[in-house]
């Protein structure tokens, strides 16, 4: 066998893949009211003439006649109905816009955010999905809905943006088209109330359709498709020149400052991409934010990573080296830093360890934020304890006043103090640390019952005990929060390092599910469930008892798309379950439905992360689990392969040596008998011609049997035609003898991929068949010739032809032509030639020639012939 | 030849031995029969055979390893009788040193063709004059001078097929497979190349034969190998 044989068909490998991504075309404006949906409207109907079909999914004409009237004629799907706090609000329907499937579909305002219960919260993510399953879309953006430059329109133009658009969605479109208009013209169709109803046009032309503000959004979105254009253009030269697109190493690096600015991010973003660079945002956590600041961390890593930043966090105690060692492995060169205070000792030791990195100080705009401040979540209970317990040490030392030495009652208020620090954390030690030197001054501190203080000295007592309580407060609740940090993190590492030794040992799918479902549990306290195709056509079953509230539509879409779905993610995020792909190398294994007792947990950072680990774990395993099942089955099949192959040669061997035997002996004595002059060796003759026949017909019997028991394996090889048709011409020796062959083969006939001795046994028998209903005499011509990307070859006599009628039965085991046809045979001979033709894909067809007999044609596959690569004629 | 020949046939069905030593009888050769493989390997070693006829499936062990032990010692020809299904236990009797193959069931006349055609071949080989000039048809081939001629013109062979050829030549009457021509004449790295063979086959009959897709001389034995007739 030759390496073409095991070279996948890609002919199987193009139909196993997903259909071609559909392509997005872009209107792009300045403004509304510049005519965006008039012109896609104005462009599906050019498209609708044409004859292609295409469906409006969405379009809101806000009452303009002009726009109405381009919509006349164009099929439009119905829009959804979802109730939302008593409201009933439209949506567009994604799922029976992928069941219409059209050519081209039209969903106007991309920035749109979607009805909450709706599969994705943004439009342009539905739009994302219409993409991947195949459907041309045409949809329309503004230039301030582009993430990017979202900072800058609300600068300029003093309106805040809500909903975005992230730039890769309009970087990848298939193509922009800007739809231009010029201030002037805008200002005067809004004016018409062409734009808005005139009560709110009014409202807009004081606010946002300023002239100023116009020119600068018309430049901005010219300057963007500039951009995008010019970005085009080098990347196609790029191509044409076979060199990199970006062939430097630069590489930026945003350091996201503790307030998690998103001013700082979008810049990165722009400057990035003017750069054509990648870039990486990091967080260091030291240890000592609370959790208010991860949430706004959190968030921040999210819009840079929907940037196209990869995110890290990273935490220890050197921030400096943390960052040379990220930077040296990433190949960075430029650190982005947006900071309130100048951080001078990092720089400094980053700038020792780390020459050749530039670092950029981000500008901060004087902007209004409208952030929220920051509530801090202590629990009330640390704050009145620690009250309680510094009064409770005022009582304690009231009484003994004149025994102790101030200094020695100050140590039970420090007591105190690093009590809080441990309990409860930063503040409430600061607040015990306060209340201490007020209480110990007031109560304790000549003279008593006054803030006064007689002697100086207690004044170095008191600066002394409060720097001790806040610096042992700082130092012992950051020592908490890292321990328990590095406490969860140990968790996690345990239950991967545990979880994985325990699949490593699985043998069965139902034991990966239930060790999956007892770490997470005994970890997370989380309940799953794995769902896992069954079958031909991948449905989906739940291995265990379904969870409460499982919907299996988002199972389904989530083992189709192979991205996680639920809460925490961008697709339905309203679900309370999290809902994750087992994705293994060569596919998805299933899914892995996760709900937590807390939902919110889902979308922390380090539990997320545990999640997908689990869940790669799992896929992987199962993946293994499906190997070994495929390795165990072909060994039974080789099995099974080896036995009917040895009863095969025992039951040939058996056969054959009586036969032997028989016609030998016979021939012998009909020698002699002939040798003698006896009249009985004629006799002897016909029983030796009966025990031949009989030779052959088992002959034939045990081929038919060795073709169709199990796979016939082939051994396929390069052959001329040549040698094929003289190697069945020399097989049939004396069967031709009556009859005139021609053989007529093209001079440069390709080769033939086969299994030698099977495609001679087929000619053979055709040939066989051409002399048996064709008088002695007459001609048998073989002819062979590529043609139309196959290799022909035909054998044609000029004998009785085929019976008329259908002639499909004649390839069928054990019939022939005629039934009570003096010719001998049983009629095998074709039906092994049809089943030597189909193993080797080849077509064998019959038809009767117009001027008389039979003709038989074998078409064979003709492939990339081989190549004599050898050194020739050393 | 003066003194008659002996055959020795290892086989272990008596019908079968019966109509084989008739058959060679018939040809005026002395028969020697054994019936197992140790029997057969005995004979060999006493009765020095001129020929052996050996059936490859005996009750005692497969019949190649015999001919394995026997080629240590005995340069014989040997003609192997196979009644498997397929080509593999003849191309491994091939390999091991049998000079040709019969599949079960034979004709009688065919039987004794081959032992005519062995016969000769030894006798020629083991001859005192071995002729430098090398004639089948109307061509002839010069072992001494390397020139070939058809009809006393000269034909030029390419030095690969003049290599394949000549192999051909040494081994006149005897099956090769693929794997021993490959091995002589590409070398010992192109083993799995048949195609190369088939191909410089075909070039080699064009130039040879009368009608390259009805060989009367360079002979295709299916699955198999290839042989120069010997007559």
């Amino acid at each position: 066998m030759t390496d073409d044989d095991r070279r996948p068909d890609p002919d199987a490998l193009l139909a196993s893949l997903p259909p071609a991504r559909g392509r997005l075309k872009l209107f792009f404006g300045a403004a509304p009211g510049v005519g965006k949906t008039y012109a896609m409207l104005a462009e599906a109907q050019e498209k609708r003439a044409a004859g292609l079909d295409v469906v409006v999914g969405w379009v809101d004409t806000h009452g303009r006649a002009e726009t109405e009237a381009m919509l006349s004629g164009l099929e439009q799907l119905p829009r959804l109905k979802r109730e939302h706090r008593d409201c009933e609000l439209d949506a567009f329907d994604l799922d029976a816009a992928l069941a219409r499937r059209p050519a081209i579909l039209v969903v106007d305002e991309l920035p749109h955010s979607n009805a909450p219960g709706c599969r994705h919260p943004k439009r342009w993510q539905d739009v994302e999905e219409l993409l991947a399953a195949g459907i041309d879309v045409y949809s329309a953006m503004n230039v301030q809905h582009l993430d990017s430059l979202n900072d800058v329109v609300s600068r300029v133009t003093g309106v805040v943006v809500s909903e975005t658009v992230p730039d890769h969605v309009f970087d990848q479109a298939d193509e922009v088209r800007l739809v231009d208009l010029p201030p002037d013209d805008l200002l005067q169709r809004l004016a018409a109330g062409k734009v808005y109803l005139p009560e709110v046009a009014q409202r807009a032309a004081a606010n946002f359709f300023r002239k100023g503000n116009l020119i600068a959004l018309r430049e901005l979105a010219l300057r963007r498709l500039a951009d995008r254009v010019d970005s085009q253009i080098r990347a196609q030269r790029a191509i044409q020149d076979h060199t990199p697109v970006s062939g430097s190493n630069f590489g930026l690096l945003l350091l996201i400052d503790d307030d998690g600015n998103e001013d700082a991010i979008r810049q990165c973003a722009r400057l990035a991409r003017a750069l054509e660079a990648p870039w990486h945002a990091i967080w260091l956590d030291d240890g000592r934010q609370h959790d208010a600041v991860h949430d706004q961390v959190q968030a921040a890593l999210k819009l840079a990573a929907e940037q196209g930043a990869v995110t890290l966090v990273q935490s220890g105690r050197d921030n400096a080296r943390l960052l040379a060692d990220y930077v040296r492995r990433h190949n960075l060169s430029l650190l982005a830093l947006h900071r309130q205070s100048y951080p001078t000792r990092l720089l400094r030791t980053l700038k020792r360890q780390v020459p050749e990195l530039h670092v950029l100080l981000l500008a901060s705009p004087d902007r209004h934020t409208d952030r929220k401040p920051l509530r801090l979540g202590w629990p009330l209970r640390g704050w009145w304890q620690t009250v309680l317990l510094c009064l409770l040490v005022t009582v304690v030392a009231l009484p003994l006043r004149g025994l102790l030495e101030p200094a020695n009652q100050v140590m039970l208020y420090l007591l105190v103090v690093l009590w809080s620090a441990v309990r409860y954390g930063r503040a409430p030690a600061a607040l015990a640390a306060v209340l201490a030197v007020g209480l110990f001054d007031f109560f304790l501190v000549p003279p008593y019952l006054t803030f006064a203080v007689s002697d100086v000295q207690y004044l170095i007592t008191f600066a002394v005990m409060l720097v001790v309580g806040l610096v042992a407060g700082q130092l012992v609740a950051s020592q908490r929060q890292s321990a328990d940090m590095a406490q969860q993190r140990e968790a996690h590492t345990r239950i991967l390092f545990e979880l994985s030794r325990d699949l490593g040992q699985a043998l069965l799918e139902e034991q990966v599910g239930e060790a999956t479902a007892r770490y997470l549990h005994s970890g997370l306290g989380a309940r799953i469930d794995l769902w896992r195709p069954v079958g031909e056509d991948d449905h989906l079953q739940p291995q265990q008892q379904s969870l409460p509230g499982t919907d299996s539509a988002i199972v389904r879409w989530c083992f189709d798309h192979g991205e996680a779905a639920g809460q925490g993610t961008t697709t339905l995020p309203n679900s309370p379950l999290l809902y994750l792909p087992l994705k293994a190398p060569m596919r998805t294994r299933g899914v892995l439905v996760l709900s937590l007792p807390q939902p919110a947990q889902l979308s922390d950072f380090a539990t997320r992360r545990l999640c997908e680990a689990v869940a790669a774990l799992a896929a992987q395993t199962l993946e293994r689990l499906h190997y070994i099942d495929v390795a165990q089955q072909t060994l039974l099949n080789m099995e099974a392969e080896r036995m009917r192959h040895s009863l095969l040669a025992a039951l040939s061997h058996d056969l054959r040596t009586p036969l032997t035997a028989l016609t030998g002996n016979t021939e012998t004595l009909a020698r002699k008998l002939q040798r003698a002059g006896s009249p009985f060796s004629d006799d002897v003759l016909l029983l030796q011609q009966q025990g031949q026949r009989i030779a052959r017909l088992v002959t034939n019997l045990l081929e038919m049997a060795q073709l169709q028991v199990g796979s016939m394996t082939l051994k396929k090889e390069w052959l001329p035609v040549e040698e094929l048709v003289g190697g069945a011409i020399a097989a049939l020796g004396g069967a031709l003898d009556g009859h005139i062959l021609r053989t007529d083969i093209e001079p440069d006939c390709p080769l033939i991929h086969g299994d030698p001795v099977l495609l001679e046994r087929l000619l053979v028998n055709l040939v066989e068949n051409a002399a048996k209903y064709s008088r002695a005499g007459s001609e048998i011509r073989i002819r062979c010739a590529g043609e139309n990307g196959c290799i022909v070859l035909r054998v044609a006599d000029q004998g009785v032809g085929l019976p008329p009628g259908d002639i499909g039965w004649l390839f069928h085991a054990f019939s022939r032509g005629n039934r009570e046809s003096s010719v001998s045979g049983v009629g095998l001979g074709l039906a092994i030639c049809r089943t030597i033709a189909d193993a080797h894909e080849a077509r064998l067809e019959a038809e009767n020639l117009p001027g008389g007999g039979a003709c038989f044609t074998l078409t064979l596959p003709l492939l990339a012939q081989p190549s004599l690569d050898f050194p020739q004629e050393n | 030849m003066g003194i008659a020949s002996t055959v020795l046939i290892v086989e272990d069905d008596v019908a079968i031995r019966r109509f084989v030593r008739a058959a060679l009888e018939e040809e005026g050769l002395q028969v020697v029969e054994a019936g197992t493989m140790s029997r057969g390997l005995i004979e060999a070693a006493t009765r020095q055979p001129d020929l052996i006829i050996l059936d490859l499936g005996l009750p005692d062990g497969n019949g190649i390893n015999l001919l394995k032990d026997l080629r240590g010692w005995a340069s014989v020809p040997v003609i192997v009788l196979s009644a498997r299904v397929g080509e593999t236990d003849k191309i491994q009797a091939l390999d091991a040193g049998a000079d040709d193959y019969l599949t079960k069931p034979f004709s009688i006349g065919e039987l004794q063709a081959r032992v005519r055609a062995q016969l000769r071949r030894h006798a020629s080989r083991n001859g005192a004059v071995q002729s430098s000039l090398e004639r089948f048809g109307a061509v002839e081939v010069d072992l001494l001078n390397r020139t070939v001629t058809r009809n006393g013109a000269p034909l030029h062979l390419t030095k690969l097929e003049y290599r394949l050829l000549s192999t051909l030549i040494a081994h006149r009457g005897k099956v090769l497979t693929h794997r021993q021509l490959l091995n002589e004449v590409w070398g010992p790295a192109y083993i799995e190349h048949t195609h190369y063979l088939r191909i410089y086959m075909t070039h080699l009959r064009q130039k040879v034969e009368d009608n390259a897709s009805q060989p009367r001389w360079l002979l295709t034995e299916t699955g198999i190998g290839y042989r120069l007739a010997a007559e």
